[in-house]
This record gives structure tokens, sequence and C-alpha cells, in this order.
């Protein structure tokens, strides 16, 4: 199942500086285990000590913030477009 | 897809501002074009030499300045001397004797930001800063994601600076604030969406094109803007604090920089220290900060915002967590009113002080009312509340709710028989009634 991740500047460092990437995953969670192994390094940036998404940063699954969906359990289709997005931006 | 610019720039001797550093984990960056923490994400802020801006800065210094937000200039990032100065800032304070009399306080100021240039609202603060650095950081391209109001003056400022500029708005904005972008001629992208979907949209442009966008990778400077709506008031009190302030929370930025404002004024000695408490507004319809208040809680839920209060529809308030913060160590309030309330915040307003505010106007105003009535707010207080747009701007909020011109023929009869029904019939009745 491939998805599009839009991956944000700060983590591009783990990317070779892309800022899309494919990956496979039926949920968010799963998402970003299989980040980790097309990028190593890259969880420990995503997530804190309790493997919970940081604080800071915001997942969207086409274009919908996961917190109006089902959070880090949401559900991945093929052809989907994950977005990373920093929180503090705006205003 | 366009490759990123990288952006830096080695900080200029003698200037008060030093480095980046993260909010959150302390993390420390270079002056470059970054918002946000590589180790946590967290917010970065604008690091200051403070034992130099004592010696740099005085009372006497401030006052000898220029009449607008450059006179605080050392306490802004901006390391040339060439900044973009188009008479912003040094709004009146004005001290309000209907409204108060109204409200039942005795002293109150109204911040009035109504009337900031060039755009009519507190943004052309921010995007000054915001733009001068840009220039400094060797941006070509200048953009935001806003809701309105930034547009404006991001336009504006853009155009009088000579830099390319591409803002992002949702599309349902009000006319005035369309037009009072377009006609500076930048690229206006109005976007299918609210304002989240915007901003989160502008991030993702962020990443892929090498602009400044004011609001995300420029973002700690152009937030250090609005600390001179701190220093514009405690200058224009005479050198002193308030006791309380009351100012509109969308992102919660403004709110949490009148603060750091203040702070900075006691930490260079500028002013003496006191406890000035620090209430925030909100529309119903758009109050994540307000809920989380109310609950207790120290995490921001986002919402999907339904007010007319446009310029403050933020559900996901980016310093949200930081405007509790401020609120809840000085002993503060957050508030949040109805729609209904906001257009009589406006038309109050108006009717006491002679000010057109806009629908962030008509927030704040009726939540200091509701703050008053519930006690929250000592009549002793010296109170400076904070209108930070213009009603021209949003002139579909009040439409219907204003009455109508008096219509009549070219003769005295005519006006005689107008102003005696005008007088003994409500004004809202006569809408309905030709003369």
């Amino acid at each position: 199942m491939a998805v599009k991740v839009l991956v944000p500047t700060p983590l591009q460092k783990f990317t070779n500086n892309q800022a899309t990437l494919e990956c496979e995953g039926s949920n968010i969670l799963e998402l970003i285990d299989s980040l980790e192994t097309h990028c190593p390094g890259i969880k420990n940036s995503l997530c804190d000590d309790q493997g919970e998404p940081r604080r800071f940063l915001n997942f969207y699954v086409n274009s919908e913030d996961i917190r109006f969906l089902d959070g880090t359990k949401t559900q991945l289709k093929d052809g989907d477009e994950v977005s990373i997005v920093p929180a503090v931006a705006g205003g | 897809m366009t490759a990123v610019t990288t952006h830096t720039q080695t900080q200029t001797t003698g200037a008060t501002f030093e480095k980046l550093k993260c909010k959150e984990c302390g993390a420390e960056y270079a002056l470059e074009a970054k918002h946000v923490c590589e180790v946590c994400f967290g917010p970065l802020e604008v690091q200051y030499n403070y034992d130099l801006l004592r010696q740099k800065v005085s009372r006497a210094t401030i006052e000898a300045g220029p009449k607008s937000i450059w006179r605080y200039r050392s306490f802004l990032p901006v390391a040339s001397d060439d900044v973009i100065d188009v008479g912003t800032g040094m709004t009146p304070l004005v001290k309000s004797e209907r409204l108060a009399r109204r409200l039942g306080l005795k002293n109150l100021y109204i911040k009035n930001d109504a009337v900031n240039m060039p755009t009519l609202s507190f943004k052309d603060r921010v995007v000054s800063v915001a733009l001068s650095r840009a220039r400094e950081l060797g941006f070509s391209t200048v953009s935001c994601a806003s809701t309105g109001n930034l547009a404006n003056s991001t336009a504006a400022i853009a155009a009088k600076a000579g830099l390319d500029c591409c803002v992002f708005i949702p599309s349902d904005l009000e006319a005035g604030k369309i037009l009072g972008t377009l006609i500076y001629n930048p690229i206006l992208m109005a976007v299918k969406g609210n304002y989240d979907q915007v901003n989160r949209l502008c991030s993702e442009v962020a990443n892929t094109h090498g602009w400044g966008f004011v609001n995300i990778n420029l973002r700690p400077y152009y937030s250090e803007g609005s600390k001179t709506l701190g220093y514009e008031v405690a200058e224009q009190l005479g050198w002193k604090l308030p006791d309380h302030v009351v100012a509109p929370i969308a992102s919660g930025s403004l709110y949490t920089k009148i603060y750091k404002g203040f702070q900075e004024f006691v930490k260079v000695g500028l002013v003496e220290d006191k406890a000035v408490r620090f209430s925030g507004a909100q529309a119903e319809g758009c109050s994540p900060v307000a809920q989380a208040f109310a609950e207790d809680r120290d995490f921001i839920t986002p919402v999907k915002p339904n007010t007319i209060a446009k310029s403050i529809a933020i559900g996901n308030p980016a310093d949200g967590v930081y405007a509790l913060e401020v609120a809840r160590k000085t002993n503060g309030n957050i508030e949040s009113v109805n729609d209904a309330e906001v257009i009589e915040g406006m038309k109050l307003l108006a009717e006491t002080e002679g000010i057109f505010t806009e629908t962030a106007g008509g927030t704040t105003i009726a939540v200091l009312k509701k703050l008053v009535e519930a006690g929250k707010i000592d009549p002793d207080e010296t109170t400076v509340v904070y209108i930070t747009g213009n009603g021209l701007k949003t002139q579909e909020a009040v439409q219907g709710y204003v009455g109508e011109p008096l219509t009549i023929d070219a003769k005295l009869e005519s006006f005689e028989n107008a102003l005696e029904r005008a007088r003994t019939l409500d004004r809202l009745e006569w809408q309905e009634v030709l003369v």
C-alpha cells in the first residue's frame, strides 16, 4: 500500500533532502515505522519517549488533521497523502 | 521542485540580538530563516543581549526616535539601518470616558490599532519587522498565510519595499480584505478551505519554495513586532505598566508578545516591575484557547472555526499553550463571546468612543464587558483594551444591524417629519418605515 508523505524541511536531513516520499502502512503508527525503515533515525524526531507524535508536530491525512479523524490509528489506503507539518506556524 | 535556498547571515557587531533559541528544549540556532527546533519542533524565539540593551537604550533615546515602531529598534531583530519604516506604530492610546462609564470602569484605555499604518491593523507592526529582516536575509519573494489583515499588510509593505509577493487566504474572506490585498498587485491565492488549511498548505509550500513566509520561516522575527504594542502602551502611560490588559487571541502570538514586551522593559529598567493581569478574548465559534482555559487543560484541542470573527478564526493556534500559560501565571482570564455579542461589541465601541473596529475588536470589547460584569476586572484597575483592526474591512458583519439612513425629500417639511419620527421610533423599527 503506497502512501505519499510530505516531509517538512527540518526532517529532510533524514530523507536526502527529499520533500516527498512513498511509504507504506495501514495507519499512522505503521507509517511512522515504515518511514523509520526508509530513513533511519527519523522516528526519534517524529515521536516522543512514549512513541506518540511530538506535541509540536501535526499529521494530516488528505488535508485533514488526524485529531479530527482517529488520531494515530487513522486508517490509510493506497494513494492517500500524509502531510507532516510543524505545529508552530501562522497567526 | 524548486530547491530551497539557505539564507544565513552573520550577526552585525553591535546588534542587540544574538541567536534563535527553542522555547521548549533550549537548543540554539544561528539567525536564519527558521521557525521550529530541529530536535523537538518547538518554536524558536529571538534572544537578545540585555546587558547591551541596558547600555544602549534609555527613555530619552526612545523618545528621540521616530514616531513609529522603529523608536524601539534595539528591541527588534533587524541588524541593518535600512529598515522599512512606513509609519507603523505609535497609534493612539485613548483614555476612555464614555465606554468606561458605561462599563463602570474608572481607568480604561483603548490602544487603537484600527488606525495603524499603512493598512489599518496591528499586522503592519509584525510585517514591517518581518520584511525588514527578510530583505537582509536576502529574500526577494515574501509570502504569508492570512485571515485577511496580514494579507493586506504583507502585500502593501512588500509593494513599498519592492519585494515580490504571493499571499494565501481562505476563499470566503470579507470583500474588503480581498480588495484591500489585490490593490497592491500581489499574487493572491484564495484557498478553498479554512485558515488552518491555508496555514498547512503554506507550510508545505515553504518546504519547496525558497520564499520568506512572514509567519512561517520568518515567524521568530515577525512575531517580535507585536512586542511594540506593549512598549507603546508602557511609554504612553508615562513609562508605567497597566494593571490589566485585554487582548484578542487568535494564534496567541500577539497576546504573549505584549507580555514579553512588558517583561523586557522591566528587565532593562525602563519601567518599574508590577503585576499585570492578562486577559484574552476569543469568539465562541473558534475558541480552542478559551475552552482549554475553562477546562483547566494545558493542551489545545483544535476546532473547526465557525464565526463572523474571521480575522481571529484560528482553530489550531500555534501559541495557544503559551497564551494559556500567560493567562494563568498573571491571574488573568480567557473568555469567549458569541457572534451576536461580537456585533454588540463593535457597536458599543463605535457609539461610545467613535472607533469603528472590525469583528476581532468587537470580540475584545464584548469580552471586556463580560469580564467586568462577572467581577473579573476591578473598576479601579488601569485596564488597557487592545483594538487591533478596522471595521471598514468587515462591513458585512454589521450590515443589517446598524439601521438605515433616513431618505427624505430636499424639503424642510420632509426633514422635520423624519426627525420627529426618528426621535419617537426605535431606530431598527425605522428601517421598515418609508419617509
